[in-house]
């Protein structure tokens, strides 16, 4: 039989307390014992919303909600990029719009995160694995899906794989993931 | 540009969380440590003083903008010229070398550089997802932001191309575990051995949670003088150690936010671009680096770093050094993954690129006089995170990169028994050493040279 864990988990939360210890008289030895006190911590809340653009890359999240793969190429030089850039970094011109949605794609590498940042925590364990495209430059972040993550391996890096889309977009770059081609 | 030293610093202790005192009082301990290490009282030094640098990374974990000129405020330096620097984990070193300039420009005789960070305000996978903020928002953070999975991504092309082991990353985690053990500064002080490493909970594949800092509250200061400034200190009646510590080269660089973005240049490219004077002249490195462009690999990818070659070799320059692993007494670099410092070995030139792995398990990176319960094949050649790193010192951010310049500091005045009451991780008659700090994946990275005059 597993064994519960030894640690409870730690959470904020509580009670709320009216009033707080303190010297009923306020002389200087009763004063001066204030410097012995533990610190007061409080919860602060802190929530935002905010109107994020996409600015020139918003094409990249229309074509994904279109089941479009795009990327960005530099005209002069044929350098492109798998993760949209408006302009090249190495002549400083605006890139043209390709589509790379048949383009044959392999994992570059890969982990499987079994710990997150908290909006993500729910999601674990999930796949990050970067892209690699052929005739492109440049790699692309996404999830990994279809693979045994109880069997992880190095040979995954190197697998040949193809884009999927959510049919439901939520205008995220998680629109898109792959999966093992095939 | 003038000469430099740096003749004092301070560090509070590194903790999970420090409730106890606000951001500033915590400062304010690193600071009053500083000043009382020469000798000085807070009125004699703050007359003296020029202005000061300010270092913290996040607005979010202090809930609070404009936090630098708080701490300016408390620690009595108003309306003495002061300003923040910010650049994510290199944070602490851009603000040493930002004391530096200010310096060594003339612009100040006396200049203090501080940093702090209280990352215990948020539950730490919120502090996880403050940090990934510092990817992409647009195209990395929504897919999963995770700095942990971002490195083990980069630690795994590298094992794939190179044939690194997480034994080898294990070797790393136990020889700064080991050496923490001897630093009353350090937040965790423990001694591990590989298999506690590879059996700890997997956070993000192949790195586990003893394969990763963690986050810390803390504070660090340094007091970085001219000729002029040392002259004024002492006829205050400041007692500066001797031998003087000079700091002999800064470099920086920098990279694309987006690992994705990482160029992968050729062989050519490479050798004429980045790699160091010593491979370059070396036959049997060039063919070396040919086999390897042969069988595939292309720089830096997102396996190296190339901010921190880039920071390296500048700093390498200005310092006079050709050859880092015979030049360098000690090494404090920015090990926020045992992976990360496998791959600044190679970017700071101590090994070839590929070599970080095998260099890991070696023993040259290793202390000569600690026992590790490791059967190491070869002799120490350049201490490095002799402090314990971050991954055992802890990672305040702020504070992180002006913590190794304190260390190194230490170290060059030979005076690590006298604040550590542990002559232990003294590095034996150090002479050099380097100081390295390093954001993102890679996208700020500064190498400091500090050396020890006569």
């Amino acid at each position: 039989m597993a064994k519960t864990p030894s640690k409870r988990a730690e959470t904020l939360g509580g009670y709320i307390v009216h009033g707080i210890p303190f010297p009923v008289e306020s002389d200087p030895d009763s004063l001066a014992f204030l410097k012995k006190m533990a610190p007061i911590q409080i919860e602060q809340e802190y929530k935002i919303t905010y109107l994020h653009s996409y600015g020139q890359d918003s094409p990249w999240f229309a074509g994904l909600t279109n089941k479009h793969l795009l990327a960005t190429r530099d005209e002069k030089t044929g350098y492109t990029y798998a993760t949209p850039r408006g302009h090249d970094m190495y002549t400083g011109d605006e890139t043209t719009w390709i589509d790379i949605t048949t383009r044959p794609a392999r994992v570059h590498t890969f982990t499987v995160c079994y710990f997150g940042s908290e909006e993500f925590l729910p999601e674990t364990p999930f796949v990050l694995a970067l892209i690699e495209f052929d005739d492109v430059n440049t790699l692309l972040l996404t999830r990994l899906m279809g693979v045994d993550m109880d069997e992880v391996s190095l040979d995954w890096v190197g697998m040949e794989v193809e884009p999927r889309f959510l049919r439901n977009s939520k205008l995220k770059p998680t629109d898109v993931y792959f999966v093992p081609k095939g | 540009m003038r000469p430099v030293y740096a003749v004092s610093g301070g560090v509070s202790k590194f903790a999970k969380a420090r409730p106890d005192k606000t951001f500033q009082a915590v400062v304010k301990e690193a600071y009053d440590y500083a000043i009382a290490d020469i000798g000085l009282d807070f009125e004699a030094f703050t007359r003296l003083v020029d202005g000061s640098v300010a270092s913290y990374f996040s607005d979010h974990f202090t809930r609070q903008l404009m936090a630098g000129i708080m701490t300016q405020d408390y620690l009595g330096l108003i309306p003495k010229p002061g300003h923040r620097v910010e650049g994510g984990g290199a944070t602490g070193g851009l603000c040493f070398q930002e004391a530096w300039k200010s310096v060594a420009s003339g612009h100040m005789d006396i200049c203090l550089a501080y940093g702090f960070e209280t990352m215990s305000h948020v539950e730490t996978w919120k502090g996880n997802e403050f940090i990934a903020l510092a990817s992409d928002v647009s195209f990395d953070y929504p897919v999963g932001g995770f700095y942990s999975g971002y490195y083990a991504m980069m630690v795994t092309r590298h094992m794939k191309e190179f044939g690194t082991t997480p034994e080898q990353l294990a070797h790393v985690s136990v020889k700064n575990h080991i050496n923490a053990y001897h630093n009353p500064y350090a937040q965790k002080r423990n001694r591990y051995t590989i298999e506690d490493i590879r059996n700890a909970p997997m956070v993000a594949w192949p790195l586990t949670r003893l394969d990763i800092c963690v986050m810390s509250d803390g504070a660090a200061a340094t007091i970085l003088v001219s000729e002029e400034g040392l002259k004024k200190l002492e006829a205050a009646g400041a007692k500066v150690a001797r031998p003087l510590v000079k700091v002999t080269g800064i470099g920086r660089g920098t990279d694309a936010m987006r690992m994705s973005d990482r160029p992968h240049v050729d062989y050519e490219t490479f050798m004429k671009d980045y790699a160091t004077p010593e491979e370059k002249d070396s036959a049997e490195t060039s063919a070396y680096y040919k086999k390897l462009w042969e069988h595939g690999t292309r720089y830096p990818g997102i396996h190296s770093f190339r901010a921190g070659r880039t920071a390296g070799n500048m700093a390498y320059k200005m310092a006079g050094i050709e050859h880092p692993l015979e030049e360098l007494d000690f090494v404090e670099l920015h090990d926020a993954y045992t992976s990360s410092e496998i791959q600044t070995y190679e970017d700071m030139g101590l090994c070839r690129y590929g070599e970080g792995g095998p260099f890991a398990a070696s023993g040259k990176a290793f202390l000569p006089n600690v026992d590790y319960g490791l059967d190491l094949p070869e002799k120490t050649k350049c201490a490095v995170n002799p402090s314990g790193g971050l991954i055992a010192c802890g990672h305040p951010v702020g504070a992180t990169g002006l913590m190794q310049a304190v260390f190194a500091i230490w170290q060059l005045q030979g005076t690590i028994n006298k604040h550590f009451n542990d002559g232990t991780l003294q590095v034996k008659d150090a002479r050099r050493g380097a100081i390295h700090s390093h954001a993102g994946t890679g996208t700020y990275v500064t190498v400091s040279i500090l050396e020890r005059e006569g």
